[in-house]
């Protein structure tokens, strides 16, 4: 069923605006962690808000909160991004 | 009785505790302002209970110092009132069902309760209390709704029935999301004005922006009213009704002699001069009460500000990439703006950072390029009289000794950089109401702490004056500050009294008639060169003996270069 396989990504690489399911989080206990608390868990919804020049932090909405992440650590959210659904105009 | 305010960063918690204890504490709009807890009293019925702000916690597992503290502060307890944002009831959850599991009574302030309307987030309240066990009260810190229920439903915080242990943060999670789905709704959300700027703030350039401007603003901001209250109110007010009296005074102390000099120092040309005379009353109350109160307020004023409507957390994301240049991150941009206005608040602030490295490099880093407002408003005053250039040049030397300072730390010091993790809270309109409270904390706790250590300076200066102490100093002192620095020998008892109060050392700059550039290099380094006596305090505890010692060798250094540099360069 490759057809249905929705795309995996980080964080970094996803677009601006995208949102997509978090499915896991490269890294030791204390990362994992930190994340946990702040909702940024497998299973939850993230938006990407927007990212910074020269590799700066990304910011992302996950529930009603906004949450900026350093890149490198963005690099480690791994992310089943949703479908892009065509715009029809 | 102890009662406990505990909930996430953000969440409104500290404008709660003004509002229940009715005194003036300090609460802001970014998390870690409250990383030394503030104590209040409440009455309840006969008794009067100590309230304490918790530092904000995600967690009681913690992550950072400031973190540690919160939960060791739990044990300490009789009862926890537990700050939840309404309009983020979810992630709040997951530490109220950790502090259920605790042997403590809970009571839950479901705050900002004001903001769930146009959000559209609509909170079944009753059954929320049904299925947390313990009662549950909507409050809006801001407008003070609901802080009189809350008041009168803290005898009903208990232990919860339903409470159960989590064996995994999964489980834990599971729970909150079927609590959140029992009791809330969303419906259609109306935007406001401010959260366009919200979008705005967070695009890639439209960031940059914005920051810029707000920079521009507040530089502009504290100029034109820190020399509108000097040029208006405090100069006007020494000048017609002080000095007056003083001469009077002069007068009869037959203008000269021991106690006159003391009290009303030398005058210059048969008039006072509030910056040359240096007697405990011309020159020890015209520095702290018309030199820089001034711009302690209009600094003091912007800076709560931008804390209140929740900039400060943007500005971190922006200077983000630059901090880690320096082995820090981008929040460590919060404890520097603070050390703008005073560097002991700066460098306790430093806490909200993650590791050792980070917060040995960053408070060295504001001990060594970060003037406080006290002496930003002497360099303005003093060097401001020979052009604005020459202050800019102040500024800039610092700000490049800051920059290659962090990045030769950043290499040299041991030890990890963690990555910026923060939270972007929402735009709020300014809470005039604790923003002015606030400010007045501030500048009334500058007027107390600073007043008397200024006067107590220049009694000190007039006594070593007195005894010759000054000129011995400055023999020995010579070869580096005449060979290096090109400074007269004389400017070692301004660089020796910086330890005491670096606004009152610049003031010993006045009266001895230096050149544009011996003011610009004699500024700088005493700006970098060693910290002043409150602050060297906040170092030795903050870092311990060993790194302080490590942090002044590079003062010491840095400060030995720079000027060096100068004295070449201009």
């Amino acid at each position: 069923m490759a057809m249905h396989q929705n795309e995996q990504l980080n964080l970094a690489e996803m677009k601006t605006g995208q949102t997509g399911t978090v499915v896991g989080v490269l890294g030791g206990h204390g990362l994992i962690q930190r994340l946990d608390a702040l909702g940024i868990r497998p299973g939850r919804k993230v938006t990407k808000i927007s990212s910074t020049l020269f590799r700066g932090p990304v910011m992302l909405r996950v529930n009603n909160t906004q949450v900026a992440v350093g890149f490198g650590m963005a690099r480690r959210i791994i992310v089943e991004a949703d479908k892009y659904l065509p715009r029809t105009s | 009785m102890r009662i406990l305010l505990v909930g996430n960063p953000n969440v409104g918690k500290s404008a709660l505790f003004s509002r229940l204890t009715g005194t003036h504490i300090i609460a802001s709009n970014y998390p870690g302002t409250t990383v030394e807890f503030t104590k209040g009293y409440l009455k309840l019925g006969d008794e009067r209970a100590e309230l304490i702000d918790v530092p904000g916690s995600y967690t009681l597992e913690p992550t950072s110092k400031a973190e540690e503290v919160a939960v060791d502060m739990l044990n300490e307890g009789d009862l926890i009132i537990n700050v939840v944002d309404a309009t983020n009831l979810e992630r709040n959850l997951n530490l109220t069902l950790q502090l259920l599991e605790r042997q403590t009574p809970v009571i839950v302030a479901l705050n900002m309760w004001d903001d769930t309307r146009h959000r559209g987030i609509s909170i079944n309240v009753a059954k929320l209390e049904e299925i947390l066990g313990v009662p549950v009260v909507p409050t809006a810190g801001i407008t003070g709704q609901g802080i009189g229920e809350l008041v009168r439903r803290l005898p009903e915080a208990k232990l919860s029935q339903n409470a159960c242990t989590f064996s995994s943060s999964d489980e834990r999670w599971a729970k909150v999301g079927d609590i959140v789905s029992q009791v809330q709704s969303l419906s259609h959300r109306h935007h406001r004005w401010y959260e366009s700027l919200e979008d705005a703030s967070s695009h890639r350039l439209g960031g940059i922006v914005i920051a810029l401007l707000v920079l521009f603003a507040t530089f502009w901001f504290v100029r034109f009213v820190g020399e509108g209250i000097i040029n208006y109110v405090a100069g006007p007010l020494f000048d017609l009704l002080w000095t007056p009296l003083l001469m009077k005074l002069s007068l009869a102390l037959g203008s000269g002699g021991f106690w006159h000099d003391v009290l009303i120092g030398k005058l210059i040309g048969g008039e006072i001069d509030y910056f040359q005379s240096f007697g405990l009353l011309s020159t020890g109350l015209y520095i702290p009460l018309a030199a820089v109160l001034p711009y302690i307020i209009a600094f003091y004023l912007v800076l709560g500000i931008l804390e209140d409507i929740g900039y400060l957390p943007r500005l971190a994301v922006l200077m983000d990439t630059i901090m880690h240049r320096l082995g820090l991150h981008g929040y460590a941009i919060i404890p520097t703006i603070l050390g703008f206005g005073c560097n002991v608040p700066g460098i306790m602030a430093t806490r909200i950072l993650e590791s050792r490295k980070q917060r040995f490099i960053a408070a060295t880093l504001i001990s060594i390029g970060v003037p406080c407002a006290a002496l930003q408003a002497m360099i303005i005053g003093l060097v401001g009289q020979q052009g604005l250039g020459y202050v800019a040049v102040v500024y800039g030397s610092l700000f490049i000794s800051w920059v290659i300072i962090g990045l030769i730390l950043n290499r040299i010091v041991k030890g990890f950089n963690p990555e910026l993790l923060v939270e972007i809270p929402p735009y709020r309109l300014p809470p005039w109401r604790v923003i002015g409270e606030k400010l007045w904390l501030r500048v009334s706790g500058f007027i107390k702490e600073a007043l008397p250590i200024v006067l107590g300076t220049v009694l000190v200066v007039n006594i070593l004056y007195n005894l010759g102490a000054f000129d011995a100093i400055a023999n020995v002192a010579a070869p580096v500050l005449t060979g290096l620095w090109g400074l007269p020998k004389e400017t070692i008892t301004a660089l020796v009294i910086g330890f005491l109060r670096k606004d009152v050392a610049m003031g010993m700059l006045a009266p001895l008639a230096l050149t544009a550039k011996q003011l610009v290099i004699s500024s700088t380094v005493l700006a970098m060169f060693f910290p002043c006596v409150a602050t060297f305090v906040i170092l030795a505890r903050e870092l311990g003996v060993r790194d302080l010692f490590k942090a002044v060798v590079i003062m010491l250094t840095a400060a030995l270069i720079i000027g060096s540099l100068q004295n070449l360069i201009l």
